[in-house]
């Protein structure tokens, strides 16, 4: 599936958060949005399923195989939602519910858009969980998030995200929050799970270095501005943008330190 | 599975089980009273008045005569539909107001805020007294006042709690999975919230109780021809210097159902919430707080979630 977006803004206040951002992401694509903290590119996946907080106010279009979804009635956005567009959220800690199985969260989306009756949706969260490469499959599901690492929550979010198949992957810093060997696991991990189901990606992060395994093409942000775009690897060999040479110099002062 | 394993929990805590036992007492005794007593509870007999505790008159007779084990036996009754129906009213007006004063549009959940605060600041037995006052005292009277009084206290806590929880990540997160308003209220809002909901359910019962008995040993709470452990004190009280030990059997009831209403709402409370279930059982309250959550308040931007 092809997503679009087109001249989207993004105002919070009066601060354009984002501000006239285009973008394409073609069927099977991977595409990196990338940025420092602040520079919009979470608000942004945010605005593609239309979950941002009700005082921001969005403008522009963001167009799914040609269906516009802004503007769109939440009873029809929450169709797209979870079944043809999946998330990954950044923090495994808060991303999940605590007082809910792991279980039932990872089959939540099939329960909320298919029919499948409980005892088909925990075979279905055994069989995600096992995917994801979760220890005792049979068992985890039946656990809380709290009793988990923060390497196999994410885990958990990341099969909540793929168990209905989706389309379309938003993945909003999924690595981020986990240490850097957990880190490598999961991206390659994830990166076979999207390999596998041939769905788009647009993967965010501020990390180029994460971002050369995932991507092609990236698009740099800056203030909720597009700054700078193009295939990954030579953003990284030749950065033009101030924003972009500044987020190398990161990624290499970041790579030279832990090695 | 969850619910076996929570209730597991609540009676492997001697807090809990001691609680559970009590209120299952209690009920046995309400539904046993209504159809028989050890003896009639209002006969009164002046050749037997003032007998101490013996074999015929387990807790003794009263100024007229009447068996006190009986009589308190026979307000258990009264006393567990009065707790139950406070309660239910408490839950249905608490979680109206609470669900005006955060899932609505702002102006309107923001005067309801205003107003739940200013309902809080009258005091309940008061207002169970002015409407005893206008309308004759009477336990519906008692059942209203306390169970208004104690929704708003619920409504207040938990207006807070779904602020809260409607605004977490994993709120969000259900979201994007799909979930509308309702599923995202009923399976993640409500789930979240119960603790506390529930430790707030239990003190407005243990009130309910307390003002009942209060409101009738004052007389405006149940009627002569019904037992209440309030009116029972309020007899008796009068002969405190001679008889002092016949106070001590309402009293005692009063006392212990309370006391096991504030136990068993905690306990529910740990045995609901999957992260204090962990602990092992005998550890009691040791620290038994709810454990800070992860979330870093200052985390932003924290989406609202409310259409």
């Amino acid at each position: 599936m092809t997503l679009e977006i087109d001249h989207l803004t993004v105002t919070i206040g009066d601060r354009a958060v984002v501000d006239d951002l285009s973008l394409r992401l073609d069927d099977g694509a991977r595409l990196g949005l990338i940025g420092e903290s602040g520079s919009g590119k979470s608000l942004t996946t945010l605005a593609v399923l239309g979950l941002l907080p009700r005082t921001a106010r969005v403008g522009g279009s963001v167009r799914l195989d040609g269906r516009e979804l802004l503007g769109l009635p939440e009873r029809e956005l929450a169709r797209v939602r979870g079944a043809v567009v999946g998330t990954v959220f950044q923090d495994p800690r808060t991303a999940l519910d605590p007082v809910m199985t792991v279980g039932r969260q990872i089959a939540e989306p099939l329960r909320l858009h298919g029919t499948v009756t409980r005892r088909e949706a925990r075979r279905r969260a055994v069989e995600a969980a096992a995917e994801v490469g979760l220890p005792e499959p049979d068992r985890i599901v039946d656990r809380y998030p709290h009793q988990l690492s923060g390497g196999q929550r994410q885990r958990v979010v990341i099969a909540t995200a793929l168990i209905t198949r989706p389309a379309v992957l938003l993945a909003d810093e999924p690595t981020t929050a986990l240490d850097v060997t957990t880190q490598a696991e999961v991206l390659r991990l994830f990166r076979r799970l999207v390999d596998d189901r041939g769905a788009s990606l647009l993967f965010v992060t501020h990390d180029l270095a994460v971002l050369a395994q995932v991507a092609e093409e990236a698009v740099v942000l800056s203030r909720g501005r597009a700054v700078e775009s193009g295939p990954v690897t030579r953003l990284l060999h030749a950065p033009e943008h101030p924003v972009t040479r500044g987020l190398v110099a990161a990624t290499r002062a970041t790579t030279w330190r832990a090695s | 599975m969850r619910r076996r394993s929570a209730l597991g929990a609540l009676l492997r805590r001697p807090a809990g089980a001691a609680a559970a036992g009590w209120l299952a007492l209690l009920l046995v005794g309400a539904l046993v009273s209504r159809v028989w007593t050890p003896l009639d509870p209002f006969t009164t007999d002046p050749y037997s008045a003032w007998l101490p505790p013996s074999a015929a008159h387990l807790f003794g007779t009263d100024g007229v005569g009447r068996d006190i084990a009986s009589y308190v036996l026979a307000a258990t009754g009264t006393t567990v539909v009065v707790a139950v129906s406070a309660g239910v009213v408490a839950v249905l007006v608490g979680l109206a107001l609470a669900a005006l004063g955060s899932l609505t549009a702002r102006p309107v959940r923001e005067a309801t805020a205003v107003l739940i605060d200013v309902l809080v600041a009258f005091p309940t037995i008061l207002v169970a007294m002015a409407l005893a006052a206008a309308f004759g005292g009477s336990l519906a009277v008692v059942v209203v006042a306390t169970g208004v009084g104690y929704g708003v206290t619920i409504a207040r806590v938990s207006r807070a709690e779904i602020r809260r929880v409607v605004r977490e990540d994993y709120v969000t997160a259900a979201r994007a999975s799909g979930a509308g308003t309702a599923a995202v209220l009923r399976r993640h809002v409500l789930p979240n919230i119960a603790p506390v909901f529930v430790v707030q359910l239990s003190l407005a019962m243990a009130t309910s109780v307390l003002a009942e008995a209060g409101l009738s040993f004052l007389g405006y709470g149940a009627s002569a021809e019904t037992a209440s452990w309030g009116r029972l004190l309020a007899d008796l009280q009068k002969f405190l210097g001679v008889h002092p030990w016949t106070v001590v059997w309402p009293g005692l009831a009063i006392t212990l159902t309370v006391l096991a209403l504030n136990l068993l709402g905690d306990a529910v409370r740990d045995a609901a919430d999957p992260r204090l279930r962990d602990r092992p059982a005998g550890t009691g309250r040791a620290g038994g707080r709810r454990p800070a959550g992860p979330a870093d308040p200052a985390r932003s931007p924290a989406p609202e979630v409310t259409s």
